[in-house]
């Protein structure tokens, strides 16, 4: 099972705001045992999904290399259950960027209708927590492209962002790597 | 600087929502960390909080100068020097440092700020 619980970026504007979609199934490991009588999508993973969103919206600046993690849920509020067959939309927008992390509100809907309203804290770990990426910049950007980032993703003035050189580089190279490997 | 009571009150709300600690439990002489159990990632949604309550810009670093706690020019065997204490003092007026003084452990400073160094220092900003 993937640990994401989110779909595809909708919109993406740097260091203003994300919003994200999440369609739950019917099929999905999380329905199967969260509630037998109720199967919906828990609560959690939805903080979860609104986590991976606020996450890359404050990451993105510094073209991800921050390691950045989610620090505190200040305020979780739901008004009611999703279930099967519905479509999560996730709206991230940041309220405040320092040093040493990030604040974000989230609001989730299910068509249009007030699903929940969160604000979530992010850390920015320094060099004492290792000086290795938590992702390895080639699977991140390979999920960005599957998300599908960087067809929605643009600065303040409206520009495309594309990826930044150094994940184009790990990813030419885990290709080639991947090549040779096919080679031999 | 004495506490003004209208600051001390959005102080008070500011802590009481960032840290889910109760009205009463934040007195001026409370400790952040010690009396009312802000951690580290606490101050962020704190300083985030009082920006938005007084319209000011708050860096982090202002209530919490890691710099000059972990610079080796100010520090010696995990205790802040004169030198240390004098930039402490220079940085943060506002702050009674008083106690920290008599034993100023680099691992105690956390514990050094009260709610009514936090109303001098939002305070000072509006001033």
């Amino acid at each position: 099972m993937r640990w994401f619980w989110i779909d595809r970026f909708v919109e993406f504007v740097r260091d203003s705001h994300a919003r994200t979609i999440k369609n739950v199934c019917f099929g999905e490991e999380p329905l199967d045992e969260y509630s037998h009588s109720l199967p919906h999508f828990p609560h959690s993973l939805m903080i979860e999904g609104m986590a991976q969103t606020g996450g890359l919206l404050v990451s993105e600046p510094e073209g991800f290399v921050r390691k950045t993690v989610l620090a505190k849920v200040s305020k979780a509020t739901f008004y009611r259950t999703v279930g099967p067959g519905d479509r999560i939309e996730l709206k991230a927008v940041l309220q405040d960027k320092q040093p040493s992390g990030a604040i974000v509100f989230g609001t989730i809907t299910v068509d249009g209708e007030p699903v929940a309203d969160l604000e979530l804290s992010f850390a920015f770990l320094d060099e004492s927590f290792g000086s290795s990426a938590l992702f390895p910049p080639e699977d991140l950007l390979r999920t960005l492209r599957i998300l599908r980032f960087y067809e929605v993703a643009v600065d303040k003035d409206g520009n495309k962002i594309d990826p930044p050189p150094h994940m184009l580089e790990a990813e030419r190279n885990a290709a080639q790597v991947l090549r040779q490997a096919a080679r031999s | 600087m004495s506490v003004n009571e209208e600051v001390f009150s959005k102080v008070q709300s500011a802590l009481v929502d960032a840290l889910g600690v109760d009205e009463e439990d934040v007195t001026p002489s409370a400790t952040m960390v010690g009396d009312l159990g802000a951690e580290s990632i606490d101050f962020l949604d704190i300083v985030f909080k009082l920006e938005k309550a007084f319209g000011i810009k708050i860096q982090t670093e202002d209530l919490f100068p890691k710099d000059i706690l972990t610079e080796g020019s100010y520090v010696n065997d995990g205790k802040v020097n004169a030198n240390g204490l004098a930039e402490l003092k220079k940085r943060m007026p506002w702050a009674d440092l008083n106690k920290f003084e008599s034993n100023p452990r680099v691992q105690d400073f956390g514990d050094v700020l009260t709610v009514s160094d936090l109303c001098r220092y939002v305070q000072a900003k509006l001033s």
